[in-house]
């Protein structure tokens, strides 16, 4: 009996051993709390995790029809129409000189990684108070000055919008390196014959090659960069959140749903009923865009 | 609405310390886990049941010692102290849901969502033998159908300071109005000197925040009857009179810390600024008698002038396990201990005591700018109302942030942060019974 539970060789046993602490990790911090998030969304949880006030949809009617966590989706679309192509742009053309360099070329792949090291938490500060204070001696004010204009307040103009110059140029800095090493690996999948073949048949080095060889042979790692730039885009909380809040709370711009949702749950608020549903609303929304992105992409398909 | 946590604690250090905020957190926990069991942990040396008390971190130095003294002198318990960094209102909001929370702890509240929902114990017959004696601005949004759910440490107010020589340079007097704040604000802004510094958003937080705009159009945010009390044209016409000051150029903006920290007024980049009274100690230090300090003026024909006044209270977990010992502590040293609460509100930070009879006697709110500020707190504070929550209060800066920042229709604004407001006091409403 025994024996027949352990399975031969003990395999069952094994495979208990080796899956099991990452099982009981995945639902006790995982599953458990999806699903009570989920409960609790048809809750009226005030203050309290364990509610006893059913409410049925209400909490989802509230912040559907909430115009505060409906043009946090719109502030998030906008993020990722600048913050996306900015990237992927950036970090391929990156990609494409550090490739071609013959000396230094780890120094310049070190150089331009390192960033990905630093802390959202402390390129912010830096970004706030150094470089996009809105006094005459920030960095930013000290150029602008040079060239004439007066000082631009960066993160509390709202017309025109300056705090998206902030907001994206920090994320560009940090995340631009760990893409760039996405495309060096991809860059040199590429075989050599292709672009010998290339030069055979006459193809001018430049665009030209860039356009019909390299690009196409870069499109499994375009679609997994640009999936995983709207994923880390959608969970943007970290650099708003240091940029923008005061001690006084969120100011109506620039507030992406983790933030609105943190203000709405976890901050004095403790509404946990509308903050679950309004996280219920948001796994929806990004499930739906990445299944709607992966079949755009053909990701999955057998490459032709 | 009081964060004397931000007196000596500019926004950079706060948040600094949110980063490091969950680790300390943890350790705190883990400290407090062990205290509780065993007694110890620098807490008091009585014997009895193991009480573990919160406080957020002031900036001033020797108010940790101050209250760890005070907790060592109880004899009926063994207090804990455990004084914490950090988001300290999200800390607390986070242990009360769990039985690893303090027994007693203070809160800038407590709230109406925790007083309904029962987080918090009725503190009613600790405070009766004083109540009177505490200030009723501040005691009074502690106090829900007639109990009370906290009683009250120490006040804190936030006020207008001005540079006298900057205003004489210019030849500015001292603004009574709102209309003569904005004229002064434009006149006293020069090449590298602004005129006024409301906060790095233009004042759309603070100001938001405390509804000071409406309080100063003769207005209010919640009615005694509790309903709301700003749906009317005077506050459009006010806080598009903030727009006007935002639109002229003459605000401070961007600088290196916030207006809760009195760096931009001493460093001469604005003539006037918001800031709290905590920080007239350093602003003293630095300009010594070159500075007064005014209301946030009034405007219009029923206009008054208004600052804001708030307190942290003490308060009791309804999850403590010995909450009867809890109640007693708290009424032993914020209700029978005067030489405690003279000391913890005079000697560390500047704050204005709670109890009346504390601040009649104090001698250093008796001259100068500082009695200037006790007697505008004295009769012109208004502290937010206790069924104002936090859902109203973004509401309310978010129209704000619009009207000033994007010079949006203040009228459309204020009703629809009305209407926001109109259905949370409804809630809250609904709740009792």
């Amino acid at each position: 009996m025994l024996s027949r539970l352990l399975g031969p060789q003990r395999r069952y046993l094994w495979f208990w051993v080796f899956t099991g602490p990452f099982v009981i990790g995945l639902t006790v911090f995982g599953y458990v709390p999806l699903l009570w998030s989920i409960t609790l969304s048809f809750f009226d949880a005030h203050n309290t995790v364990t509610p006893s006030h059913f409410v049925g949809f209400a909490n989802y009617t509230a912040i559907l029809s909430d115009s505060a966590f409906t043009s946090s989706l719109a502030t998030f679309a906008v993020f990722s129409l600048f913050i996306v192509p900015a990237t992927y742009a950036l970090s391929l053309a990156l990609a494409l000189m550090v490739n071609r360099l013959r000396l230094a070329r780890a120094f310049f792949r070190s150089v331009f990684f390192l960033p990905t090291a630093c802390s959202y938490v402390v390129a912010s500060m830096i970004w706030k108070l150094s470089i996009f204070n809105g006094v005459r001696f920030g960095l930013a004010n000290t150029v602008l000055g040079w060239l004439g204009p007066d000082p631009v307040a960066w993160l509390s103009t709202t017309r025109p919008p300056w705090y998206w110059v902030v907001i994206v140029t920090v994320r560009l800095w940090l995340q631009a390196g760990f893409y760039l090493v996405l495309f060096l690996a991809g860059l040199q999948r590429i075989p050599g014959t292709l672009y010998e073949a290339a030069a055979v048949d006459g193809a001018r080095p430049g665009w030209q090659v860039f356009r019909y060889i390299t690009f196409p042979q870069l499109r499994a790692t375009s679609v997994a960069v640009v999936l995983l730039l709207v994923i880390n885009a959608f969970q943007a909380f970290d650099e708003f959140y240091n940029l923008l809040s005061t001690a006084r709370g969120y100011p109506p711009y620039a507030r992406p749903p983790l933030v609105y949702l943190y203000y709405v749950a976890l901050g004095q608020g403790q509404d946990l009923g509308m903050g679950s549903a309004g996280a219920v609303v948001l796994a929806l929304v990004i499930a739906v865009a990445t299944v709607v992105q992966a079949r755009w992409f053909g990701l999955g398909r057998k490459e032709a | 609405m009081s964060e004397p946590q931000h007196s000596t604690f500019p926004a950079l250090t706060r948040r600094r310390l949110l980063g490091l905020g969950g680790g300390l957190a943890l350790t705190g926990a883990l400290a407090a886990a062990c205290g509780s069991n065993t007694g110890r942990g620098g807490g008091s040396s009585g014997s009895g049941p193991a009480l573990s008390q919160w406080y957020h971190q002031y900036g001033e130095a020797g108010t940790e010692q101050a209250v760890r003294r005070y907790a060592a002198a109880y004899r009926q318990a063994r207090v804990t102290v455990q004084w914490r960094p950090g988001d300290y209102d999200q800390q607390t909001a986070a242990a009360l849901l769990t039985d690893a929370g303090p027994d007693v702890f203070e809160d800038d509240g407590p709230t109406i969502d925790q007083i309904q929902g029962g987080q918090v114990v009725d503190l009613t017959d600790q405070i009766k033998d004083a109540h009177a004696d505490f200030n009723p601005a501040v005691l009074q949004p502690k106090t829900y159908q007639g109990r009370v759910y906290g009683i009250p440490q120490v006040i804190d107010a936030q006020l207008l300071y001005y540079r006298k020589s900057l205003l004489a340079k210019a030849g500015v007097q001292p603004p009574r109005t709102l209309d003569e704040l904005v004229a002064a604000a434009h006149a006293l802004t020069g090449k590298d000197t602004k005129g006024l510094f409301l906060g790095n958003d233009g004042g759309a937080g603070v100001l938001g925040q405390g509804g000071i705009p409406l309080v100063a159009a003769g207005l209010s945010l919640v009615t005694d009857d509790g309903r709301v009390g700003f749906d009317d044209p005077a506050a459009a016409r006010t806080l598009g009179k903030l727009h006007t000051l935002y639109a002229s150029g003459s605000l401070l903006l961007g600088a290196p810390a916030d207006w809760s920290n009195p760096a931009a007024f001493t460093q001469g980049l604005t003539a006037m600024q918001w800031t709290g009274l905590w920080a007239l100690p350093q602003i003293r230090e630095a300009l010594g008698d070159d500075f007064g300090v005014l209301p946030f003026p009034g405007d219009g024909s029923a206009g008054r002038p208004a600052v804001p006044v708030g307190a942290y209270a003490s308060a009791v977990s309804a999850r403590s396990r010995h909450v009867d010992a809890a109640k007693a502590y708290v009424k032993w040293l914020w209700v029978d201990r005067t030489d405690y609460q003279e000391d913890f509100a005079l000697s560390y930070g500047f704050h204005i005591p709670a109890r009346l009879s504390l601040a009649r006697k104090a001698a250093k709110l008796r001259s100068g700018a500082a009695a200037d500020a006790v007697r505008f707190s004295t009769d012109h504070g208004h502290a937010l109302p206790l069924l104002w929550t936090p859902k109203s209060q973004v509401a309310l800066t978010d129209a704000v942030s619009r009207i000033v920042k994007d010079g949006a229709d203040p009228a459309a604004q204020v009703r629809s942060a009305a209407a926001t407001v109109t259905a949370e006091l409804q809630r809250v409403r609904r709740k009792t019974g």
